[in-house]
C-alpha cells in the first residue's frame, strides 16, 4: 500500500446562503497526516466529503495523483472513510463489517474472513469477528471501522473526527494507534478534527480552516510557536494579548524588553502575543499579581493572574506547584526571554481578550 | 429486598388488567371449545369436519387468499409509500402523509364500504362520470374486496415501518458507498435486512386486519365473495340453514389456527432477523 498525492483546488460549495468552502487550496504529499483543523462550520467535513465523493463542490476540482475525480461516484473512489460514530452495519458482525467491501467485489467468503481476520487483527481486535456493533465499546467500533475502511487498501484514508465521540482515556490510545498504522502503511491520510491536540499530536502538517478557508498550513511546532495569523494563534493553544510598547525591533512588555519576532508594526502600541508556558510566575509577597483561578490538570495548572495595572494573564506552572500558587497568593510575573510576536492593538478594551482559563 | 418487594406490589397493579384479559379471552374461549365439539348434546368433532368441507373451506381459503394478498400488496406498497415519504424534502408532506395515514389505517367497517360505493360502486360517482361500467368496471368482486381492504392496509403498513425508516443513518449508506457498494447492494446487505423485523411486524398486521374484516365485506359483496366471517355471521344467523350455531364455532376455531400458523412462522423469522439486535 503506498499513498496518493491529494489536490483541493479551489473548491467552493454553499449550501443556501452558508458559504463551506470558499476557494480551499490545499495538496496533501503522498503518505502525509494532515489534520484539517477548524471550529465547526469552518468547512473542515465537506472538503472532505467532496474527496470521499458524498459532496459535489459547486467549483473547484479535486485530484487524487494527478487525475481528477471531481465527478467519480462515491463508490468508484479508492478512499476508506472513517466516519464520527455509529456507522457499522448494525445488522453485520464485526468480520462480516470489514469483509463488506470485498462482498460487494464477490471476493469468496472464505478469502473475505481471511481479509476481515487480518485487518481485525492490525487493529487489535482479533476476537471480536463474531460480535455484533452494539456489542462493542465505542472504542471497538471506531477500530472496527477502521479496518473496514483499510479493507480494500485504499490510496487514501479520511477521518471525519473518528475520535470525538469517544471517552478522554480511548482516544488518546486509539489516536497514537491511528498514527502508527498510518506510518507503518504509509497511507495518505486527512484527519477532520476541532480539537486542536489531537491535530498537534498527530500530523505531519495541520491545516486550519476559517470561514471555507485555508489560514495556515504547517508543521504542528510552526503553527504553535509561528502562527501566520491572530485567529491560528488564538485557535490553536491558549494566548496572552498584553500591552506592550516598540521601539526599534525590541519590545517593551511587563517592564522586560524582548525581541520582536518578524516585521515590527509600525504602531509603537501592541499587542504582544505570549503562550502561557511563556508566563513565568514566583510567589512573592511583594509582587504586583494576584492568582484569581487556579485550574489543575495534572502535568500542569493553569493560572489566572491579575496585574497591578488590571491586566489578566494566564500562566503554566507544573502541577505539583500548583498547591502555592493558591487564588489569592501574591506574585511577581515574568516572561520568558525569547522573541515574541506581536500585532496591532485594536482599540479599546483590548485586555478583556484574555481567554477563560478552561480554555486549553 | 426492598427491590423485590416493589416489585412484587408493581405486579399487584396488573392485576386488574390480566383479570380482565383472562375473562374476555379465556370465557369466550371456554364457549367456543365447548360448542365446537358439542353436537346434539354429544361430543363429536363432526362441527369441526364440516367446517373444514364445501362451502366452509372455500370460504376459509378465500379468506386466507385475500387476507395474504393484501398484506403482500399493502406491505410492498405501503413501504415504498413510507421511504418516499421519508425521503422527501418536504416536511409538510410527511406531516400529512402521517397523519392521513393515522386517520385512514383505522377506517374500517360501513363507512369504509358506503365511501368505496358511493364513489366506484355500480353507480358511484367516479364509475358514471367516467363510464367505467361500460369497461367492464366490478368493485363488488374479490379483486374489488381487495381494493378496498388496501384502503386502510397501505396507511397501516406506513405507520409500521416510518420509525424503522427513520433510524437508518445517513453513515451507514455512505460507508456502504465508501466500501464500493452501489444503491442496490446497500439495500440488500443492510438496508433491508435491518428493516425486516418491522416489514414483518407490519404484515403480520395487515394479514390479521384483512383476515379479521367482516363490516366492509358484509356491506359491500354480501355473499358473491366467499369469506369465512361471512360464513360464521351466515351460520351464527341462521341465514342459510338454522342449528348450525356450533359450525360458527368451528369455523372461529379453524381461524384462531390460521392465525396461530401464521405466526408460527412469524416468530422465528422475525427471531432470526432481529438476531443482531440481542
Amino acid at each position: 500500500m503506498n499513498g496518493a498525492r491529494v489536490e483541493f483546488r479551489g473548491l467552493r460549495r454553499r449550501f443556501g446562503s452558508t458559504v463551506a468552502l470558499d476557494g480551499l487550496d490545499l495538496t496533501v504529499e503522498p503518505g502525509e497526516l494532515i489534520a484539517l483543523l477548524g471550529p465547526s462550520g469552518c468547512g473542515k467535513t465537506t472538503a472532505l466529503r467532496c474527496l470521499a465523493g458524498f459532496e459535489q463542490p459547486d467549483e473547484g476540482e479535486v485530484l487524487v495523483d494527478g487525475a481528477d475525480i471531481t465527478r467519480v461516484p462515491a463508490n468508484r473512489r479508492d478512499a476508506g472513510m472513517v466516519f464520527q460514530s455509529y456507522s457499522l452495519f448494525p445488522n453485520l458482525n464485526a468480520r462480516d463489517n470489514v469483509g463488506f467491501g470485498l462482498r460487494v467485489r464477490k471476493a469468496p467468503a472464505a478469502k473475505r474472513h481471511a481479509r476481515a481476520q487480518e485487518l481485525l487483527e492490525l487493529v487489535g481486535l482479533p476476537s471480536v469477528g463474531d460480535r455484533y456493533p452494539h456489542q462493542l465499546s465505542g472504542g471497538q467500533q471506531q477500530r472496527v471501522a477502521l479496518a473496514r475502511a483499510l479493507a480494500l487498501e485504499p490510496r487514501v484514508l479520511l477521518l471525519d473526527e473518528p475520535l470525538s465521540a469517544l471517552d478522554a482515556k480511548v482516544r488518546v490510545t486509539l489516536r497514537e494507534e491511528i498514527r502508527r498504522l498510518q506510518l507503518s502503511l504509509g497511507i495518505t491520510t486527512i484527519f477532520v478534527t476541532h480539537d486542536q491536540e489531537e491535530a498537534l499530536s498527530m500530523a505531519d502538517r495541520v491545516a486550519v480552516l476559517r470561514e471555507g478557508r485555508l489560514e495556515q498550513v504547517a508543521d504542528p511546532a510552526t503553527l504553535y510557536d509561528r502562527p501566520a495569523t491572530p485567529f491560528v494563534a488564538e485557535f490553536v493553544g491558549a494566548m496572552n494579548h498584553l500591552p506592550g510598547l516598540v521601539s526599534g525591533d525590541r519590545v517593551t512588555v511587563l517592564g522586560q524588553t524582548l525581541p520582536v519576532e518578524g516585521p515590527s508594526p509600525d504602531a509603537a502600541r501592541v499587542d504582544v502575543l505570549v503562550r502561557p508556558e511563556a508566563v513565568l510566575v514566583t510567589p512573592d509577597g511583594e509582587g504586583d499579581g494576584i492568582v484569581m483561578v487556579s485550574s489543575f490538570r495534572g502535568s500542569t495548572a493553569r493560572l489566572r493572574v491579575r496585574l497591578g495595572d488590571g491586566n489578566e494573564v494566564l500562566a503554566d506552572v507544573p502541577g505539583h506547584d500548583s498547591a502555592r500558587f493558591a487564588p489569592g497568593t501574591a506574585v511577581r510575573v515574568g516572561l520568558v526571554e525569547r522573541p515574541v510576536l506581536v500585532s496591532a492593538r485594536p482599540e479599546a478594551g483590548a485586555a478583556a481578550a484574555v481567554p477563560e482559563p478552561d480554555v486549553v | 429486598m426492598r427491590d423485590s418487594r416493589t416489585r412484587s406490589k408493581g405486579r399487584w397493579a396488573a392485576a386488574p388488567l390480566l383479570v380482565f384479559a383472562v375473562i374476555v379471552f379465556g370465557v369466550p374461549m371456554l364457549v367456543l371449545l365447548g360448542g365446537t365439539f358439542t353436537k346434539e348434546g354429544t361430543l363429536s368433532t363432526a362441527n369441526l369436519t364440516e367446517s373444514l368441507q364445501g362451502a366452509y373451506l372455500t370460504a376459509l381459503v378465500g379468506s386466507v387468499k385475500i387476507s395474504a394478498l393484501v398484506a403482500v400488496l399493502g406491505g410492498v406498497l405501503g413501504t415504498f409509500l413510507a421511504q418516499a415519504v421519508v425521503t422527501s424534502r418536504f416536511r409538510a408532506l410527511r406531516e400529512a402523509v402521517l397523519t392521513a395515514s393515522g386517520v385512514l389505517a383505522n377506517f374500517g367497517g360501513v363507512p369504509l364500504a358506503f365511501a368505496w360505493i358511493a364513489t366506484l360502486g355500480n353507480s358511484g360517482v367516479v364509475t358514471t362520470t367516467l363510464g367505467l361500467g361500460q369497461h367492464g368496471w366490478n368493485l363488488y368482486n374479490f379483486w374489488g374486496l381487495t381494493l378496498v381492504y388496501l384502503y386502510f392496509s397501505i396507511p397501516l403498513q406506513v405507520l409500521t415501518v416510518v420509525p424503522a425508516l427513520d433510524g437508518l443513518r445517513p453513515q451507514w449508506r455512505e460507508a456502504a458507498q465508501n466500501n464500493g457498494a452501489s444503491t442496490w447492494q446497500f439495500w440488500r446487505y443492510v438496508g433491508i435486512p435491518v428493516l425486516t423485523p418491522a416489514l414483518l411486524g407490519g404484515v403480520v398486521l395487515l394479514f390479521g386486519g384483512a383476515f379479521s374484516a367482516y363490516a366492509t365485506a358484509q356491506a359491500m359483496v354480501g355473499s358473491t365473495v366467499p369469506l369465512v366471517t361471512l360464513k360464521i355471521a351466515d351460520a351464527l344467523t341462521g341465514n342459510v340453514l338454522i342449528g348450525h350455531e356450533n359450525v360458527a364455532l368451528a369455523l372461529s376455531l379453524d381461524m384462531i389456527v390460521v392465525a396461530g400458523l401464521v405466526m408460527a412462522v412469524y416468530l422465528p423469522l422475525q427471531r432470526r432477523s432481529a438476531r443482531w439486535l440481542r
